[in-house]
Parts: structure tokens; sequence; C-alpha cells
């Protein structure tokens, strides 16, 4: 959706709240260039048309929040909540990102280039996350649904108290969470992680993957099973 | 919330420049603590002249510095900046400077004492203390800052933040320690006194006094980590170390950013932003549960 004309926004010269609104207000197929962001918080959240954004430089907490079909790219790090319960759209990091990336997210795609922190798409329910370096501690904690893709290692206490997200890691997992295990690579796994995998534009070997999920012991309250929350 | 900003400068070229460095910093941190704050400053020479010893107090009263000065007597001079007094020395030893003062105002609350370093600290919007404290023209070698949002104790000048309980020690916290009061009560039964009511004190004494036995600031920390329940990110500085430490859940911020010529941490990002080279910096995340230390 190449847009004819970008119109710009210099953080130096305007406020988060005047780009915000900006964007509110925008048609689909416009496209948006933010300079200055040096890390300022909630940057393009809450947008609900399809627009594309550019941030170019580092973008601080809650960056793209909310998101629904906007396509948001972050030339540099994000802070803490990057794309937090994003509905639908495309939230790209091309740097790091900081703790609980793509939290509570029901859908859309984050791809993050760099390493994410901790508790990376804690609790989410339906976003897909693509993580090129490494994820931190209790990442997928409480994970419901959706895809985490990560091409490094993991973090300890991968998928703590996980439902029914999928995760996929090429690297070392550093140790598994309450009631995650590892599980089988079938055809249609390797098939969805090449999907993935070619949606964030990357062209690892999905063969290279393992796959963890909810061994499903967690789901009712079971005394015997009270030392493992 | 509160917020944390520190920098340790290493090219020299930069030490003129500490204070509005921190000013930078401080302002960004702002918005995470606006009930109170606080700076410590390593070679400040308006506060600490070279070869001094110095202690740090909250005001006492409506004394005037030369007065101070006059009440601790021997060859002291005293520096009066917003809600806290720098006492200096060029001829007493630390603890002697200390006890002159402590003679001079029993009341008084020390902030800090050392050989170089300043403490200031009071209530009032981040922002106005920073320019009550001539922050912007700070001098030397590493600088911490603090921005309090009272949650464990009262909004009181001595519940603000750094604690330096030890000789050129320093401490800032965001987060809160859920076992302070157990820890403080076996600090008292062992003769520790303390200052305040406040949580983060607790926690700079008990690195006092693993320091007083003999272990280095790192095992103090990783001892620190073994016996503090809650949620913390603490910046402690010595006179040449700078250390980084958060809990196991890694549940409050932080940030280190690093080049050839400082590192600094942070809560947030946006308080680097403005550092001179910051686009070429190595940035990262502290991992829970590990101490993180730079010496100059």
């Amino acid at each position: 959706m190449a847009a004819l004309t970008t119109t710009l926004v210099d953080l130096a010269e305007k406020s988060v709240r005047d780009l915000n609104s900006a964007l509110h207000q925008a048609s689909s197929g416009t496209s948006w260039h933010v300079a200055h962001p040096d890390g300022a918080h909630n940057l393009a959240v809450g947008l609900t048309a399809e627009l594309d954004v550019v941030i170019d430089g580092p973008a601080g907490y809650y960056c793209a929040g909310m998101n629904q079909r906007a396509t948001v790219t972050v030339h540099g790090n994000a802070g803490t909540g990057v794309a937090e319960n994003m509905m639908s759209g495309t939230v790209r990091v091309r740097g790091s990102a900081s703790q609980s990336a793509g939290a509570t997210a029901h859908g859309g795609l984050l791809v993050i280039e760099g390493n994410a922190s901790a508790r990376c798409g804690i609790s989410m329910k339906g976003v897909d996350i693509v993580v090129g370096g490494d994820v931190g501690h209790m990442s997928a904690f409480m994970g419901q649904a959706g895809r985490l893709v990560v091409c490094g290692d993991a973090g300890d206490a991968l998928g703590d108290s996980l439902y029914e997200a999928r995760v996929y890691v090429q690297g070392r997992v550093k140790s598994l969470g309450a009631d995650c295990v590892e599980k089988e690579m079938r055809a249609e796994h390797l098939a969805e992680l090449a999907e993935l995998l070619k949606s964030a534009d990357r062209d690892d070997d999905p063969a290279a993957f393992r796959r963890y999920g909810s061994a499903r012991k967690l789901y009712h309250f079971e005394v015997d099973n009270s030392a493992a929350y | 919330m509160c917020g944390i900003a520190g920098l340790q400068v290493r090219d020299p070229s930069l030490e003129p420049r500490l204070g509005e460095l921190l000013t930078g910093m401080l302002h960004q941190a702002a918005e995470r603590g606006p009930d109170s704050a606080g700076v410590a400053l390593y070679g400040d020479a308006r506060l600490t002249p070279p070869g001094h010893s110095a202690v740090s107090l909250l005001a006492p009263g409506d004394a005037s510095a030369a007065e101070i000065a006059a009440l601790v007597g021997g060859d002291t001079a005293a520096v009066t900046v917003s809600q806290s007094v720098v006492v200096h020395s060029p001829g007493l030893p630390v603890a002697d400077l200390e006890r002159a003062v402590r003679a001079a105002f029993p009341t008084a609350v020390v902030t800090g004492r050392g050989t170089d370093l300043a403490v200031l600290k009071g209530v009032g919007h981040p922002d106005a203390l920073a320019e009550e404290f001539g922050l912007r023209a700070a001098t030397g070698r590493q600088g911490i800052a603090h921005t309090r949002m009272a949650t464990e104790s009262a909004v009181t000048p001595e519940g603000a933040h750094p604690f330096s309980v030890d000789e050129n020690v320093c401490l800032v916290h965001n987060g809160s320690f859920a076992n302070h009061a157990t820890i403080r009560r076996e600090l008292r039964a062992e003769g520790v006194a303390f200052d305040s009511e406040n949580d983060s004190e607790v926690g700079a004494r008990f690195v006092a006094a693993q320091l007083a036995a003999g272990h280095d600031l790192e095992k103090a920390l990783r001892l620190l980590c073994e016996r503090f329940d809650g949620f913390y990110t603490l910046l402690v500085t010595t006179g040449d170390t700078f250390a980084v430490v958060r809990d196991a859940i890694a549940c409050k911020p932080a940030i280190v950013a690093e080049t050839d010529a400082w590192v600094a941490m942070a809560s947030e990002y946006r308080y680097f932003a403005h550092l001179p080279g910051i686009e070429s910096a190595r940035i990262f995340e502290p991992e829970p549960a590990e101490v993180y230390t730079w010496q100059r």
C-alpha cells in the first residue's frame, strides 16, 4: 500500500498527543513518518485505519498499543509493552524490545528483529510474535492463543502456565515453566512455522526449531499439581 | 514508580558536563516520581574541593552556611544547597568531620560522607529541585539521581533518595521491599541506627553492613538479593564503582547504555536520548538477579 505522499510529524516540534490525534483522524492508505521520537511513550497507539507509520528512532513504553490494521515500523529499540493488546495489523521493531512485548495481544503480527526482554508475549491471546534474537525470562507466560517464534535463545521459565499458545524456539531454552513441555514437530507445524518466518521476512530453517506447548495439567485445580503452580 | 538515573564519566573531557547531562536525565525521570528528588555527585569541586573530606546533611533550621561552619569549628567551610548543606574540611579525616558535625547539630540527619561525595535531596518537584541544586552547573566523575513516588513511607526529606550511609557509597531504589521491617529490626538489634522509616534505607544499611564486614560491593549486592523480598531495581555507587541489580522477577524497569566515554543507567531509554554518542551506544536491559558493576 505505497502511498503517494508521506506526512512528516516531527516530535521535536509536535507533542505525542498531536501525533496520535492526527493518526486517529487519518484515512486508510496514508503514510506517516515520525521524526525525533527519542524514546517517547505511547507513540502511535490506538490506530484503527490501514496506515503505514514509520517511527524513525527509539520508541518508549506502549508503542503501537491496541493497534488495529495499521503497519507500524520502529527504526530503533522499543520500550515496555510494545504492541500491547494489538488486535490486527503489523508492528515491526528493527531493534530490540523491552519487557512484555505483545502482552495480551489478540491478533496481528509483531516482529522484533533484535532481542526481546522478559515476559515477551505474556498472556498472548492470538497474536503472532516473531523474535529474531533472544527472549527474556517468563516469555509466553499464561499464553492463551497465538504463536511465539524465537529465532535465538529463550530465558528461564518459558511458557509458564501456558494454555494454548504455540511456542517455537531455534536456540537454547534455559528452562521451561510450570506445565510447559516440548512437543513433537509434525508436518503441519513445520508448514505453520515456515509461513510465520516468511511473514517476518526471515529465512531460518523451520527444521532447526523445537516446539513447546501446554501439558494441560493446570486447567483445573488438582491438589496433586499444587507443587507445580 | 520512582525514576532512577545515573552516569559514570570515563572520558575526562565530559566531566565539566556531568551536571548538564544529569539534569536532562533527572528531568525525564520526573514523571516517574514527582514528590521528591535527590542527587549524589562525585567530584563536584564546588561542593567537595579536592583533598577535602565532606559531610552532607539536611539543613538544620535557618542557620546560614557561615553559621553552620562556625558551629562545626576547625577550618571547615559549608555550602547550603536547597534543603541540604555540605560541610567540608581540608584537615579532618571523614569520620572526625562527621563527629564534629553531629556534635554541633545533634538532631541533624547526615545524608552522606566521603572524600568527594555530596548528597543533595529534598521534597518538591524534581525540576524545581534541580534548579535549586544548581545541578546544570555541577561537574564531576559520576552522578546519580532519583525521583520518588513514595509508597512505603512518608514524603519527607529524610525519605528522599539517595541513601548514603557509608563512606562514598550511595544507593537509589525503584520498587519496594516486602520484608524491610524484619531486616530493619535485625539491623537495629545489631546496633544500626536509622534516619527514616523508608524501606530503601534498609537496603542501604544492609549494603553498608556487608561492606563493613569486608565484602566487596558485588558480593554485598548478591547477599542483598538473597535476603530481600520484593521489587527492586537498585543503582549503587562507590567512589569508583557503578553497580546495578534487579530482583529475580525483574518487575521494575532498568536499562543500561555504554560507550567508551560513559556508562549510564536509567529506568527508561528516553533519559539517555540526549547523551553524546547515544546513537552508537551499547544498550541492554540487566538480567534479573544479576549484579553488574563498572569500575572507573
